[in-house]
């Protein structure tokens, strides 16, 4: 983990909700959640499905697709909205993919098939430095040779099926760190690989990280993931930030009861246990907005005031936010 | 790949035997052929004669076995209404005239669907879309005749002329224009339903994050994507209109072509001009079938041919 | 039957959208400032499905063109036939004729309008015929061959290869020149033609049924193999070939009307809407209205098809259904709450 010698601010989340309009009730994805990226960090966004990490990420960027829609709050990158405000379209579409880029789930599925992997890297740099195409594809041989890819000049031929999974993935960091952008958002990144993978390619956003002081927002369901490589952790629920700390204090003291439970249950090969740890209940729908908590109903300290109130994210200590009533 | 053609060529083979075998046995099954051929007043002398002249009392398979060698001797049997040339020669003079005619077309119906079903995906539920939706629904419900000759009374009529001769509208244009209009209606549908899929695929959506143009996700990266299912379907409509829809439009707009031919021939008993109508078409539709393939392997290389 | 019946669970981020629902909405200036707050659909089923306007219509111009069809000969004001030279060609209503003949004679001096009555029975007894027989072959073969597998499957298909390839349209006029233009000729011709399509889908659908476990199990089990065909392979057919067969019908009538216009299918003293448009033919100078009349018919007649053809394909796919709610909420019709 990087100790962090600059402390700017470049992204900004604040009081973002999401909300997705269907057939069956609005779901309400993404409900006031504030945080913040400095540049250089490393971010880790944990949380299970449904908890709206993902659709947070995408509407940092605007790709928010209907039926859903960015319903209030704003995301502020190095001072410019990307949300509200008349040139937040023309801002959102000058860093797209320049200053900001993002890596997606499925690598197969992210990338064109009928289309080599090498066009695929070089549009980016004639995107968005105006190279022109030899000197792009030169540059992206380079660029494909920096996450990895073995003999990258004749990779650059050929086709996304002919690549295997992992590979497929360090193209298309390839491509998203292409123009060197300031952050790179990694959307549950290794989840589509096999485990082995996971771990080279969570190897090499750190190691890229280190070497291009890029800050990453690394979105996972995956604690392990985020232990060995993230500064701060951040923990959602319900389509809301319940807890916020450096990886070093969350892991050994954890606040919010859900944080907690989410590291018992996860199996350890060193513990031998007869049953696995669980939580108890299952996740909120997402329609419906409840008077109290989310987590409510599954927490083991709940109180009536929890039920009846929503707690609201407080600072709770050195770099720690909370949003419960009873902390540990 | 040598050997994907080659086992292409040789399906191809089998078709063309497939429909000669069917054409043959309908036109010498069912009642006396000669019948047909001669008029009433024709004595039973002449038809005897006849008969044995063009084969017919002999069994089924003797007559097949003689046509297939009489085929790989380049010998296509005599027409009966083009007193006697040979019927490969009448059909290769008719030939061009519908290949001008459905290429022409065709390239018309491929481009304008393309066209109006990727401005369509792009703005679903706008006025392209609905206009778009509205054409394709008309072309896909008017039969064909109908539409020939609607394009002709309304450019005879409304402009003036009355340019039921000859002439670059009426020997191409319209005619052109009447293969192609149901073919939009059906392609650009297709189109603009793949397009919107593709629109909504995940790879659209990395390009929209890695900040592609607009316009290029469009056009370069959905565009070839939704083609894939596109080429088919062109190639098929193509082979449509050639084999079948031809006969319509040229029958309407009075041309010279294979269609026309194959409606004289029917009408006339014309067995043996038939039958080489029929082989020369089959044939062409096979060349067809094989291009396609390869137009598909063009387009997605993802594809392994056999 | 209210939406609250379903199990309740998370939705997946990415499960809120369906693929046309985003296209149907994909312009985002439409929702510029403006989030609709959609309440939870109560609506049954059936309800929303009757919100398909043009589905509706279709489906409702068929019953009546069907009736009037079935009732030929008490609907229209004359016989298919029935006229000699001294009704010829009398005006329609419109440009001063009589309402004894609505839409006018024609130059034999039959009423435009019985002869399309009874073209349209015609018509649609044929193509329904058609679509039966074709459907029964093609459904019949592709389950054999979806089933069987291996080398059946592999011959037939290859048979059904060959067999499309063929030229359909000279191969009808050749066959119909040949054993007459009688309606089991046609209807013969036109299946002989037809039947592929099915065949393929429906050992498309064979093929991928087959390979879920449950078949396996009942195949354990000890099933014969026609209950398995019967009880598990048929209901998943259902969808799938009702809408193939109605977009076949669609394609059989024009291809019957087409066949009948050249003079190669059905034949006088038979009527079908192409014999009606084809009699007019050659007075398209002089008496427009006996061929656009007819061609009109046809067109409306087809485009009805396919208007029910694609509410089938709604009502029989329920991811199409929420496809047309979304539609229906951004184009601002009353979808919710109605």
């Amino acid at each position: 983990m990087t100790t962090n010698t600059n402390t700017e601010t470049i992204l900004e989340v604040r009081n973002l909700t999401v909300e997705f309009f269907t057939r069956r009730g609005t779901v309400h994805a993404v409900r006031d959640v504030s945080f913040s990226v400095r540049r250089g960090e490393t971010l880790g966004i944990v949380g299970e499905s449904g908890s709206g990490k993902s659709v947070t990420a995408q509407a940092i960027l605007g790709l928010t697709e209907l039926p859903g829609r960015v319903t209030g709050g704003d995301v502020l990158w190095k001072g410019s909205s990307l949300v509200a405000g008349s040139d937040a379209a023309a801002t959102v579409e000058r860093i797209r993919g320049k200053e900001i880029a993002m890596v997606f789930q499925d690598p197969m599925t992210s990338l064109n098939p009928v289309y080599t992997v090498g066009m695929q890297v070089s549009e980016v740099l004639v995107r968005h430095m105006g190279m022109s195409k030899k000197d792009a594809r030169a540059r992206a041989v380079n660029l494909l040779d920096m996450v990895g890819i073995s003999n990258p000049a004749k990779r650059l031929d050929q086709y996304p099926f002919e690549l295997s999974g992992g590979m497929r993935q360090r193209v298309l960091i390839a491509a998203a760190l292409a123009c060197e952008p300031e952050l790179l958002i990694a959307d549950e990144p290794t989840t589509a690989l096999d485990v082995t993978i996971q771990a080279q390619i969570l190897d090499l956003i750190a190691d890229l990280q280190q070497r291009l002081g890029v800050a990453v927002m690394l979105i996972t369901h995956d604690l392990g993931v985020v232990a060995g490589v993230c500064d701060r952790v951040a923990v959602m629920y319900g389509g809301k930030l319940v807890e916020e700390a450096d990886a070093d204090d969350i892991y050994p003291r954890p606040y919010h009861p859900y944080t907690e439970g989410l590291l018992r249950s996860t199996p350890r090969l060193d513990v031998v246990s007869a049953r696995l740890d669980s939580i108890a209940g299952s996740p909120p729908d997402l329609r419906e907005v409840m008077p109290g908590c989310s987590y409510a109903p599954r927490c083991a300290a709940v109180t009536d005031q929890c039920r009846r109130n929503v707690p609201s994210l407080e600072v709770r200590g050195e770099g720690r936010r909370v949003a419960c009533f009873n902390p540990r | 790949m040598g050997r994907y053609l080659v086992g292409r060529l040789l399906q191809g083979v089998l078709v063309v035997f497939g429909v000669t075998v069917v054409v043959f046995v309908a036109t010498r099954m069912i009642g006396d052929p000669v019948n047909f051929i001669l008029p009433l007043s024709a004595s039973q002398e002449q038809r005897d004669r006849l008969r044995t002249d063009l084969g017919f009392d002999r069994s089924l398979i003797s007559q097949f076995v003689d046509y297939i060698g009489d085929v790989f001797r380049f010998d296509f049997g005599r027409s009966t209404k083009f007193t006697n040339e040979d019927t490969i020669d009448v059909v290769l003079r008719f030939l061009p005239k519908t290949l001008q005619l459905v290429i022409a077309g065709m390239l018309v119906a491929f481009v304008v669907s393309l066209v109006l079903g990727m401005l369509s995906a792009i703005k679903p539920g706008k006025v392209t879309d609905k206009l778009l939706v509205t054409l394709s629904l008309l072309g896909l419900s008017m039969p064909q005749f109908f539409l020939a000759q609607v394009l002709i009374v309304f450019f005879s009529v409304r402009f003036g002329w009355v340019q039921i001769g000859p002439g670059p509208w009426t020997h191409v244009i319209l005619p052109a224009v009447a293969l192609a209009l149901p073919a939009i209606g059906r392609l650009a549908m297709t189109v603009r339903s793949a397009m919107i899929d593709e629109l909504n695929s995940q790879y659209v959506k990395a390009a929209k994050a890695k900040g592609m143009r607009r316009r290029r996700i469009v056009a370069v990266h959905a565009l070839r994507n939704a083609a894939i299912p596109f080429v088919t379907l062109a190639g098929w409509e193509f082979i449509r209109a050639l084999a079948g829809f031809t006969v319509v439009v040229e029958g309407v707009f009075g041309l010279n072509g294979m269609g026309s031919l194959a409606i004289l021939a029917i009408r006339e008993r014309d067995f043996f001009l038939i039958q080489t109508i029929v082989l020369v078409v089959a044939v062409i539709v096979v060349i067809v079938n094989i291009a396609i393939d390869f137009a598909y392997k063009a387009v997605d290389p993802r594809v392994k041919l056999g | 039957m209210s939406d609250n019946d379903t199990p309740q669970h998370v939705p997946d981020e990415y499960s809120a959208r369906s693929r046309e629902t985003e296209a149907a909405l994909h312009d985002e200036q439409n929702l510029e400032g403006r989030p609709y707050e959609v309440t939870a659909a109560t609506k049954g089923v059936f309800r929303e499905l009757l919100s398909d306007k043009t589905g509706v219509f279709g489906l409702a111009l068929l019953f009546i063109l069907g009736l009037a069809a079935l009732l030929a000969p008490w609907v229209a004001p004359h016989g298919p036939t029935e006229g000699s030279l001294s009704t010829a060609n009398r005006k329609p209503v419109w440009s001063g004729g009589t309402w004894e003949f609505i839409l006018g004679t024609d130059p034999q001096g039959y009423d435009l309008l019985s002869r399309l009555i009874y073209g349209l029975r015609t018509t649609l007894l044929v193509s329904l015929a058609v679509v039966l027989v074709a459907g029964s072959i093609g459904v019949v073969i592709g389950l054999v061959s979806g089933y069987r597998g291996g080398r059946t499957d592999r011959w037939i298909m290859r048979w059904v290869d060959v067999q499309v390839a063929f030229p359909g349209l000279l191969i009808a006029m050749i066959m119909i020149a040949v054993i007459g233009g009688s309606k089991t000729a046609v209807i013969f011709v036109l299946s002989f033609n037809g039947w592929m399509v099915y065949a393929r889908m429906t050992r498309g659908v064979v093929l991928s049924v087959k390979e879920q476990p449950y078949v396996e199990a009942a195949e354990l089990i000890g099933c014969s193999p026609r209950r398995i065909m019967f009880r598990h392979i048929l209901p998943n057919l259902v969808s799938a070939i009702s809408t193939l067969a109605v977009l076949e019908f669609a394609r059989i009538i024009l291809a019957e009307a087409t066949l009948s216009f050249l003079g190669l299918g059905l034949r006088f003293p038979e009527v079908s809407l192409g014999i009606v448009a084809s009699s007019g033919r050659d007075y398209i100078f002089s008496t427009p209205r006996l061929i656009v009349i007819p061609g009109i018919a046809i067109s409306i007649l087809v485009m009805a098809v396919n208007f029910a053809a694609s509410w089938l394909r709604v009502a029989l796919d329920p991811r199409e259904r929420e496809k047309r709610f979304a539609a229906n909420v951004l184009s601002g019709a009353s979808g919710a709450g109605q």
